[in-house]
């Protein structure tokens, strides 16, 4: 089994349409630790990309996953628009050309855009950050890949790594971004970027078993 | 909400339409993506100076685009960072062949925002540099923060920077010039009241009627302490002192004392609190050789004052008092 252009594609939608469903829910959880705009930001930006995704259908993935970057970067402002811009821009680039992804590309892919997230954002593991929920999910992507795991059964794995790294961040001490300021009082809130991580990487569960 | 607005959505597009009308002799404004340029960008052979930020904080930074300041300015929705594709097209708006440095506030989403726009002018050819200002003393400056926050030293940043461009100083020069700004000036603010973005539709924070926030941010962000109101002279210690003890200022330094309005106190109590700094300045043997008292870096119709103290050398004084024309800040000519 690969990634088709079709699951790509279905995975835009469903997380368009997971954002729209958690919209208050992700603007909830930074007003409480942020400037209480993430789930408006994404919301427009992921609107904008369901606008665009008709004219890159019949493109190759690179494309489609640059596109929705470069609308991402051009339409979500703040902090999270670069984050989440860079993170597609960078797993487009090992993508141009190719029709479908398997397991291993996609291995390539999620650590290219997670490289991406880390030089653009300079975070570290445990910062409080969408860092968090991607990274665990990574490793978690790889060592189900090694153990010869299916392409569905590794996404799922890679999700639910992700929401135990997002339940994660609560107790954490926030260390970039607006939250940082806070200091101690950032302590208890769950982190709203890899809140919005890890529903990015349950779409791609769901867009796979539609 | 009480505002003199059309629509929430609207604000900052009719905002731009009224600046466009009422200055075409100065500068251009282009839309989709929103900037706005010097009218006779760009100026061959002269270094381009770049800023931008969310709306809300005018006249910064739109007010300041024209001869001896900015070349152009890219405003975001309310409070919320540019983006890049505005910026990429700015840059090329103004790239006269010398380069292009970029003066950027220092929050997360405006320094993320405008490094993705200095990759992509400089994977077109343009030669980018890019200066982060950070001198409010409120905040903790830590590797465990994002650090402080740039506040009124931008203004300064931007007259400054823009005389040395217009004096067809080189890229590199600038670029120092204004690492130079950051390195010597130092800011901390206040807050009376709070403000009311237009698409919240309520206020940023609840403040009593008797009560004020040392240390607030641009933005409304949580200052240092919240406290009952005191007396002008008590205030203004309370923000000088920090900033003196910071950088440190010492005796015999001479100074540029920027007293700002965030947008909702008037011109008397600025000249009142201005008063007050040359006051305790004086008692520290600090001396004011120029100043700069207004409201020019405001966070929507917040009442309250910012002060910026600028460590001033032959250079910097000559930068400064330097020609400028913009539709919020000119002298010389």
């Amino acid at each position: 089994m690969t990634l088709s252009r079709d699951v790509l594609i279905r995975w835009m939608q469903l997380f368009a349409q997971s954002i729209e469903a958690n919209k208050d829910y992700l603007t909830d959880l930074d007003s409480a630790i942020g400037d209480a705009d993430h789930g408006a930001n994404m919301h427009r930006g992921m609107q904008a990309v369901l606008s665009k995704l008709p004219t890159v259908a019949e493109s190759d993935i690179g494309s489609i996953l640059k596109t929705v970057g470069m609308t991402l970067v051009s339409t979500v402002g703040g902090a999270s628009g670069p984050l989440y811009g860079t993170f597609f821009i960078q797993m487009a680039s090992g993508a141009s050309n190719k029709m479908e992804l398997t397991l291993e590309d996609y291995i390539n892919a999620l650590q290219a855009g997670i490289n991406g997230i880390v030089m653009r954002g300079k975070a570290h593991l445990q910062d409080k950050t969408m860092l968090d929920a991607l990274q665990p999910a990574l490793d978690a992507l790889k060592q189900a890949a090694e153990s010869g795991a299916s392409l569905q059964d590794a996404l799922e794995q890679s999700a639910a790594a992700a929401a135990a790294g997002r339940d994660a961040t609560t107790p954490l001490l926030a260390r970039k971004g607006r939250a940082s300021y806070l200091g101690d009082r950032s302590i208890g809130h769950q982190d709203p970027g890899a809140t919005s991580s890890h529903l990015l990487l349950q779409s791609l569960v769901d867009a796979v078993k539609a | 909400m009480k505002k003199l607005i059309n629509h929430p959505e609207n604000v900052v597009t009719e905002a731009l339409q009224g600046m466009e009308s009422a200055h075409a002799d100065l500068i251009k404004v282009h839309y989709n993506p929103n900037y706005i340029v010097r009218a006779d960008a760009p100026v061959s052979g002269k270094v381009g100076l770049l800023s931008g930020g969310g709306s809300g904080h005018e006249p910064m930074h739109g007010g300041f685009v024209g001869y001896g300041m900015l070349d152009a300015a890219c405003p975001g929705a309310v409070f919320t960072s540019p983006t890049p594709d505005q910026m990429l097209e700015a840059t090329k708006a103004i790239n006269g062949g010398a380069g292009v440095l970029h003066i950027v506030k220092n929050y997360t989403g405006d320094v993320m925002n405008f490094e993705m726009a200095a990759d992509l002018a400089r994977s077109e050819g343009i030669e980018v540099e890019a200066v982060v200002i950070d001198d409010d003393v409120a905040v903790q400056d830590s590797l465990y923060t994002a650090g402080r926050r740039g506040v009124g030293l931008t203004v300064l940043a931007e007259k400054i920077c823009g005389a040395a461009a217009e004096a067809k100083h080189s890229l590199q020069e600038v670029t120092e010039v204004c690492r130079k700004v950051n390195s010597q000036g130092r800011s901390m603010g206040m807050a009376l009241t709070s403000c009311t973005v237009p698409h919240a539709g309520k206020p940023t924070f609840e403040i009593g009627e008797d009560e004020m926030e040392i240390g607030i941010g641009i933005h409304g962000e949580p200052g240092r302490q919240r406290m009952k109101i005191k007396t002008a002279a008590e205030i203004v210690e309370m923000l000088v002192k920090p900033i003196v003890e910071d950088l440190p200022f010492k005796s015999g330094d001479e100074v540029l004392a920027f007293v700002n309005g965030m947008g909702g106190t008037p011109l008397i109590e600025l000249y009142l609190v201005y008063n007050e700094v040359q006051k305790l300045l004086s008692a520290h043997g600090i001396k004011i050789t120029r100043h700069l008292i207004g409201s020019y870096i405001t966070s929507l119709e917040m009442a309250g004052t910012s002060v910026t103290l600028l460590k001033l050398d032959d250079q910097l004084t000559k930068l400064w008092d330097a020609p400028v024309k913009t539709p919020a800040l000119r002298w010389g000519m």
